[in-house]
This record gives C-alpha cells, sequence and structure tokens, in this order.
C-alpha cells in the first residue's frame, strides 16, 4: 500500500530560531518517483525545511510531523534519515579533498571486516557507482584532482552507496558550468526513471522549468503553492517569480527625500577571479557608480557575486586576478590593500558580522576604532580618553543599546552589533560606504533604525551602497538598483521603475549562450 | 544631537562578590599565588619568605619575567615560539665572546648582543610573517638552529667575565642613602615611590573611567585591591631592604621592561593591532591591520627580549655556557598561560603573564628550599600548568 502513496509527507512543519520563525505551518506532499523542486528568495526557509527533513535539526526542536514512506519518522540526527533512505547533497560539497574517490563514497559507511578496510569491495563498488552517475574517473584519484562538477558526481554515487531513496540537493548547479549542469540535470532524470525521488532547491527557474515535476515555492517560512508543471495550464518563469516575491511591503521604511551630488565612486569593467580556482571568473565585467548622497542598492541571488564586487573593490580584499578600473571622484585610483581603501575613505561593513566584522572578545570601544586608530593617537599612541569620548559619541548616536561602552560587542544582539559596525565604519570617516546586506538577521523595529542611519549617511553627503537579499527592503530604501546575475550587472533600475517582479527577472538572467 | 535621556549606567556594577565572580580569573591567579607563597612559607619553616631568598628569586627567575612579555605577545597574536631558550644560548654566547675574545667594552657588547636579538626576531619573522610558514615550524627550526650555533660559538663554556657585567644579575644598587635602622635606605624610596606611583595612577584611571560614565569596580574592591597591592609592595621592600644587597639590579630592568610593554600593549596602536589579529584575524585584515608587519614586528620584540634575557642569563651564570637556556621556551609559554593568556589567542596580559612567572618561580624555589628531586619539581610545574589552563576553560564554560 505504500507504494503507491506519496513518498513524504511534511505536515504543519514550524521551526522558531530565537527571534524569528524560520518555518511556519508548512506542509509540502512528495510524490513517489517525481522530481520535485523548491523555490523561493534568499533566506525563505527552504534550506531549515530540508534540515528538518534530514535530521540536521533533531525531532523535538521544531514542530509539526514527517510522515515517510507511510511511516511517521523522528530523525535525531543526519544518521537517523539516511538509514531511511533520505539524502541530502549540500550547496558546500562535503567531501575530504585529500582522500580518494572510493574512500570518500564509503566514509562512515566503510566495507570492512571487523575494522579492517577491504580495499577490493571498496574499488569495484565504487568503480560500478561510478559508473551509475556517469563519471569517468579511476575510483583511486583524490577529490583535490576533480572540478567542481565532477565532486558533485562523487556525492551523487556516495548517495547512491547509501540505498537512496529520496535525494535532497541544495543548489545543485550553483556552481557548474552550462555542460556540467546539463549533465547533472541529465542524471537526476536518469536516476527518477529508477525510481530515486529527488528534491532539487534552485535559483535557477529554467532548470526548474525543464526538469521538474511540481514545484513548491516557499515565502517567509510559508508555503505559498504548489504547481504542476505537467499541468494543463503551462507555468511560466514570470508564474514563479510572481508568487516567489508576492507579498504586500508589510515592512515599514522611513521617508526619505534624497539630495544627490556629484558622483564619487564608479567602476568599469570590473573582473574578478575565483581566489583558489583562478580560471573561475566570479564577477565579470561589472560597472557602476554611486553618487554624493545617493542610496544605491545592488541586488542578486546567492551566488551573483555581489559581495565579491563589493570586497574586491574594498582594497581586494576577495580575488585575484582583479582587472578593471576605479573612479573616485571621476580621477582613476589604483586601490590595493584595505588599508588604502579605508585611507581613500572606501568603507565595506561586511555581511558576516560575526566572522568578518567585530572582534568578539573586545569591547564597543576598541571596536569602534579598529579602522582608523590613526585618528585617536599620536606617534602611535592611542588616547585612551579621546578613543571612549569618541566611541561613545557613535553609541549615542546610533542609540546602541548597552550600558557603556565597555561591554564585549560579542554579549550584544544582532541588531546592536550591526550598530557597532556601522559605528566603526563612520568612525573611519568614508566617503563610499558598502553596506553589505545590512540587516540580516535583526528585527524589524532594529531594521527601522539602521534605515534611518542609512538615510542620514546618505544626507551628510555620503555614497552609499546597499547589498540586499531582500527586495522589499532595496526598494524601500535605495534611490537606484542594480541588479547582478552570474557576476555580471544585468540591469539598472531607478526606484520608480524597480519592481520586485522586474528586479527578480534580472537577477534571474542567464548568461547568454554568446562564445565566451 | 544625542539623546541623554538615558540614565547613567551602571557605575557600581553589582555587589562585591559579583564582581569578584565575573574576575575570578583575574584574581585567582593572584590568589593562587598567594596560596602557593603561605604554603611553602609553611612547608620550609619560613624560609621562603627570608630577605635574601626574595632577592634571589627575582634574580633567578629574571629570564622567564623577561620572556614571558614577549611571548605574551606572540601567543595574543596567535603563534607561538619555540625558539627563545636556544636564542638566549645562541646570544648569550656572542656577548660573552665579544667581552672576552674580542675586548669589546661589556656594556657595548650588551647593547649589541640585543640588537643582534632583533636580527634573530628578524629573520624568524620573515618566515611567520612575510613566507607564510607557521611560527611554530619556523620556531622549531630555529630550537634547533641556534642551539647548533650556540654550541659551535661557545664549545662549552666562556668564563671570566668583568665584574660589572656579573653584577647585572648578581648585584645591587648601592646604598646611596644610608641605612635606617638595618633597612637600605634607597630600598626604602624605590618602595615608597612605587607605591605612590600605583595609587596615582589606580585613582587617576578610575577617575577617568567614572568622567566617562564606564564601568568600574565596586569602591570597597577598589579600596581592597590597592591597599592589598599596597602593602604587598610595601612588605617586599621591606623584605629587600633587609636583604643583603638591598635592591638587586635586575628587578629595576624587570620592573621598567614590564612598565614599557604594559604600556605598549594597552595604549599603542601596534599593541592594540595584535588584540585585534588574535581576536578575529579576518576583521583584523577588513579593518586594514597590516597583519604581515604586525606579525613580523611581534617576532623582532621577541628576539629582542630574548638579548635582554641573554645578557641577564649570561651575567647570573658569570659565564656563557652552550646548555644555557634549555627549557626556557616552555617556562616563559607556561607562564604566559598561567597568566591567563588565551590558548586560542585574542587574550592576555603582560601582568597576568608576570604572575604566572611568579608562581613558576615561587614553585622552584620552594621546592629547591624543601630539597625535593628536580625531576620532581618538572612534573609539579607540569601537573600546576594543566590545572590552571583547565581552570580557564571549565570557568569560561560555566560562564556560558
Amino acid at each position: 500500500m505504500t507504494d503507491t502513496g506519496p513518498i513524504l509527507e511534511m505536515r504543519g512543519i514550524t521551526k522558531t530560531f530565537p527571534g524569528v520563525k524560520a518555518l511556519q505551518d508548512v506542509t509540502m506532499t512528495v510524490a513517489r518517483g517525481e522530481v520535485h523542486a523548491v523555490c523561493g528568495e534568499n533566506g525563505a526557509g527552504k534550506s531549515t525545511l530540508m534540515k528538518v527533513l534530514s535530521g540536521v535539526y533533531p525531532h523535538g526542536s521544531y514542530d509539526g510531523d514527517i510522515v515517510f514512506e507511510g511511516d511517521p519518522c523522528r530523525f535525531r540526527s543526519i544518521r537517523d534519515s539516511e538509514e531511511r533512505g533520505i539524502v541530502i547533497i549540500h550547496q558546500e560539497l562535503a567531501l575530504s579533498p585529500y582522500l580518494s574517490i572510493a574512500e570518500n563514497i564509503f566514509l562512515g559507511n566503510e566495507r570492512s571486516k571487523r575494522g579492517v578496510i577491504n580495499w577490493t569491495a571498496t574499488n569495484t563498488q565504487a568503480a560500478g557507482l561510478l559508473a551509475r552517475v556517469g563519471l569517468d574517473e579511476h575510483p583511486d584519484t583524490k577529490i583535490i584532482d576533480l572540478g567542481v562538477g565532477k565532486q558533485q558526481l562523487v556525492e551523487i554515487a556516495k548517495a547512491l552507496s547509501k540505498r537512496v531513496k529520496l535525494l535532497i540537493l541544495d543548489e545543485p548547479t550553483a556552481a557548474l558550468n552550462g555542460a556540467d549542469s546539463a549533465h547533472l540535470l541529465d542524471l537526476i532524470r536518469q536516476l527518477k526513471e529508477q525510481g530515486i525521488t529527488s528534491i532539487i532547491i534552485s535559483h535557477k527557474l529554467n532548470e526548474i522549468a525543464e526538469i521538474a515535476d511540481t514545484t513548491t515555492i516557499i515565502r517567509d517560512g510559508r508555503c505559498i503553492e504548489t504547481l504542476d508543471m505537467h499541468g494543463a495550464e503551462a507555468v511560466s518563469e514570470d508564474r514563479i517569480i510572481r508568487s516567489m516575491v508576492g507579498r504586500d511591503l508589510a515592512h515599514r521604511f522611513p521617508e526619505h527625500t534624497p539630495k544627490i551630488g556629484a558622483e564619487i565612486l564608479r567602476v568599469e569593467g570590473w573582473t574578478v577571479h575565483h581566489p583558489i580556482d583562478r580560471s573561475r571568473v566570479v564577477v565579470d565585467g561589472a560597472g557602476l557608480s554611486v553618487r554624493a548622497g545617493e542610496i544605491v542598492g545592488l541586488a542578486g541571488l546567492m551566488g551573483a557575486g555581489r559581495t565579491e564586487l563589493a570586497m574586491s573593490i574594498f582594497g581586494h580584499s576577495y580575488g585575484s586576478s582583479i582587472s578593471g578600473q576605479l573612479f573616485l571622484h571621476g580621477e582613476p585610483v589604483t586601490i590595493r590593500t584595505v588599508d588604502a581603501a579605508i585611507g581613500h575613505g572606501i568603507a565595506y561593513a561586511t555581511e558576516d558580522r560575526k566572522h568578518y566584522g567585530l572582534n568578539l572578545i573586545e569591547d564597543i570601544k576598541r571596536n569602534t576604532s579598529a579602522a582608523k586608530l590613526q585618528r585617536i593617537s599620536r606617534f602611535g599612541v592611542v588616547d585612551a580618553a579621546d578613543e571612549i569620548t569618541a566611541a561613545d559619541r557613535y553609541r549615542r548616536e546610533m542609540r546602541t543599546k548597552a550600558e557603556s561602552v565597555d561591554v564585549l560587542t560579542g554579549k550584544l544582539s544582532g541588531g546592536n552589533q550591526q550598530k557597532v559596525v556601522l559605528s566603526k565604519w563612520l568612525f573611519a570617516e568614508p566617503e563610499v560606504l558598502i553596506l553589505d546586506e545590512p540587516t540580516r538577521g535583526i528585527d524589524v523595529g532594529a531594521k527601522y533604525e539602521i534605515y534611518e542611519i542609512v538615510n542620514r549617511l546618505a544626507d551628510s553627503g555620503k555614497a552609499v551602497l546597499v547589498i540586499s537579499s531582500e527586495l522589499p527592503e532595496l526598494l524601500g530604501v535605495c534611490d537606484r538598483i542594480y541588479a547582478m546575475s552570474q557576476g555580471r550587472i544585468t540591469g539598472e533600475l531607478p526606484r520608480a521603475e524597480a519592481t520586485q517582479e522586474g528586479l527578480m527577472r534580472l537577477m534571474t538572467m542567464q548568461k547568454s549562450g554568446a562564445p565566451q | 544631537m544625542s539623546a541623554p535621556a538615558d540614565p547613567p549606567p551602571g557605575n557600581t556594577s553589582g555587589t562585591l562578590t559579583a564582581y569578584l565572580g565575573q574576575n575570578l580569573r583575574q584574581y585567582g591567579m593572584m590568589a593562587a599565588l598567594v596560596v602557593i607563597v603561605v604554603l611553602f612559607q609553611f612547608t620550609t619553616g619560613g624560609k621562603l619568605l627570608y630577605p635574601n631568598n626574595i632577592a634571589a628569586l627575582i634574580q633567578q627567575n629574571a629570564y622567564v619575567l623577561i620572556l614571558a612579555i614577549g611571548m605574551v605577545m606572540v601567543i595574543v597574536a596567535g603563534h607561538i615560539d619555540l625558539s627563545v631558550g636556544s636564542v638566549v644560548a645562541f646570544l648569550g654566547g656572542l656577548c660573552a665572546l665579544m667581552i672576552s675574545d674580542y675586548d669589546v667594552p661589556w656594556l657595548l657588547a650588551v647593547l649589541i648582543s640585543i640588537v643582534l636579538g632583533g636580527v634573530v626576531g628578524c629573520w624568524q619573522g620573515f618566515w611567520i610573517a612575510y613566507a607564510g610558514i607557521p611560527a611554530f615550524i619556523v620556531t622549531l627550526g630555529g630550537m634547533l638552529l641556534f642551539r647548533g650555533l650556540a654550541i659551535v660559538l661557545v664549545g662549552t663554556t666562556v668564563a671570566g667575565l668583568p665584574a660589572g657585567f656579573n653584577d647585572i644579575s648578581n648585584g645591587s644598587l648601592p646604598s646611596a642613602l644610608g641605612f635606617l635602622a638595618d633597612l637600605d635606605g634607597l630600598t626604602l624610596l624605590i618602595g615608597i615611590v612605587a607605591i605612590a606611583g600605583l595609587a596615582v595612577s589606580q585613582i587617576r584611571a578610575r577617575r577617568s573611567l567614572l568622567r566617562n560614565n564606564l564601568r568600574v569596580e565596586p569602591f570597597p574592591a577598589f579600596v581592597i585591591k590597592l591597599v592589598v597591592s599596597a602593602a604587598a609592595i610595601a612588605y617586599i621592600t621591606y623584605l629587600l631592604a633587609k636583604s643583603a644587597g638591598g635592591t638587586p639590579i635586575v628587578l629595576i630592568i624587570v620592573a621598567l621592561l614590564v612598565l614599557l610593554y604594559t604600556f605598549i600593549m594597552n595604549n599603542t596602536v601596534f599593541g592594540r593591532h595584535i588584540y585585534a589579529m588574535g581576536g578575529n584575524l579576518p576583521a583584523a585584515v577588513l579593518s586594514g591591520v597590516k597583519t604581515k608587519r604586525v606579525n613580523f614586528m611581534i617576532f623582532v620584540n621577541m628576539g629582542l627580549l630574548a638579548g635582554v634575557a641573554a645578557v641577564v642569563t649570561t651575567s647570573r651564570a658569570g659565564a656563557a655556557v652552550a646548555a644555557a637556556g634549555q627549557n626556557f621556551e616552555l617556562d616563559a609559554i607556561a607562564a604566559a598561560f598561567i597568566g591567563g593568556t588565551a590558548v586560542s589567542g585574542g587574550i592576555g596580559k603582560v601582568t597576568g603573564a608576570i604572575i604566572g612567572a611568579f608562581i613558576m618561580g615561587v614553585l622552584n624555589m620552594g621546592l629547591s628550599i624543601m630539597n625535593v628531586d628536580p625531576a620532581w619539581q618538572m612534573a609539579v610545574k607540569g601537573l600546576v600548568l594543566i590545572i590552571a589552563v583547565a581552570f580557564d576553560i571549565l570557568n569560561k564554560r560555566r560562564g556560558k
């Protein structure tokens, strides 16, 4: 009887993190032997849902039921879900680079007898699995010698070795080129014929249209709708986009009339390669400009190259073989170090406060002054009183909620940490301020305060570039918005003409088949 | 502009006990030092605190105190230096050879040795900062390299050094002010200046914090701390004034270094950059810290201090010995960790390392007076190190 029913039902899944409802009453049914796509904006809750399903978030840490092949399941770890045949392949591949393909396939699941590895079984079985996924490599080959596309196939071979019934792929083609992507989609189709069900999370709507039988759309932690891709009514990419973004602007944004002056920052033909894989182009001939008093948005999905563009402008702090020209006030400049970038009045407030923005074991005042200690020091000696005064001024201006500037930043809430990051960069007295995801992980009230600060900065004549995954935020705050996709600037819209649908279309624009 | 609405935040942050609870680590090691001193005072039948033993304690452990200062900086930045013991032997050998074989005036030889320490630091700093080789590897190599060079240079021993040079670590300041009863006048004056300096600087620091609405320790804690520190200095001054020589010269050297480096770590851009790099390296890079240059300077500085330690060690022995400085790196690393330096970097104080070094020193001296086998002394020191760091980590975990 279970052979005819759905392979998986998730009912009323609700998952909360401190302060955030990541998933709210999500119900999703996956039919046996189908390819089921899950779509949504960054942060919509797709990955959280998959982590609930695969036991990364154990039973009890969420509400709702998971029914797999007719049995209610209570997975406490990934091992539990794998035993039932649910295997997840994450966006960041989890292979050990210096081990061979065969060793990776059977890692944690070794072909062995009393703790001694049976190498013959390991290698022959691995070879069989590699043939199934169409990877023509010897099982002895080290992972580090394979490209990302082939590594992806090793992951799938590893999943097959665990007798997978339901394969979950999180953005499987995000890092792949056209040929590798096509091969992977082909493989998913073959697996489907062999009776393996797949859930595929993807931003690439053309791929979804090509391969999916059903598409579930998630927005703001809720399941919006499930579309039958082979139904009477054809499902267009526009149809999916509308569903992904179609929320009313519940957030509120402060009123702001821009006072726009002369151009401060301009970037032309900016191309950046991946720091390790130097043949991979991460930013591809991008160009943009920001004027004094202007707030410019940069929209793009995960992996579009927004952060990479910003960090490479900020003193080449990301990437290799960077080419292109930077202009400040119309003058060409070359800025190769972060120190020089700060000296030229550029500031970059990172998207990842905890890892790249703050020293969490240090207090507010020392974090505030960190990017420009010269301002309060003489002959290399820091004036402690000046430092306290300055840090305290920014604490008050930003309304950072902390009893004094002596409090460790690790003890502050996300919103207040973000205010310290902003204090730090304002203390550096920049002309160009790049804010990468300035409101990520911050509650609604603090978001409003951050928007007000951004407006004040623009009004004081600074050029502000805001990178955000939240389209309503860009529409509510920016005077002009660029969209990026696959490393290229795919369009530029003034605020009056920008809509979520229009931006999403630019953000999902694929590289045309033009010769490279 | 600013909203003065928010009330002056908690100047008197909680009660005394709550305060002590929060600062358990800081005072824990000081308390441990006191406990160890008292314990040995009993087991040695009061011999530990004989005036001459106090002077000897400082003179025998001056090398750890000096090296621990540099080591704190290295460890806070997220590195380690295994080579300092060998570097001490190498530089000590050079210094003694300059004096005995080439008739270099001893004061000039001392200066050259310290500068050469800086050169050794440049060598190691280059590999670590610019070639990107882990400090563990570079200084492990340095440990072998400089030990080898020391043996080549010195053979076994270079002796016959001038009295002026030997006085650095064995002599005392002259009794220029005569005696008060049986107490050395100059030592008393130094003690009084030290207590006054401490009181003035502490009171000024507290005032400045209060003026800026920053958190200060509760008033009773402040007073108790000040009184206890003053009493401790007074007692040590009394003992030293009563000792055979008065104030050891090396105590003055160490005290000046401690003051200088406390200032560098707290009040200079260089010091800030060390803490920033150890606390969060990527964030420091994105704040424009020139990490390569800072790393380089940290090792140059360690080399300079190794030069000072080499002079002090050679002077103490009255001769350069190829086997000098054995395990000095481990003593310095242990002192830094016992003194609260974080294993993962980013946290650590010069004063903490000094307390750590004294704990090691008192253990050495107490166990020696008790005639404990050196093998057992080593075992005890090892256990103390593990317990101190375990205490630190458990304390942190409980705090979460």
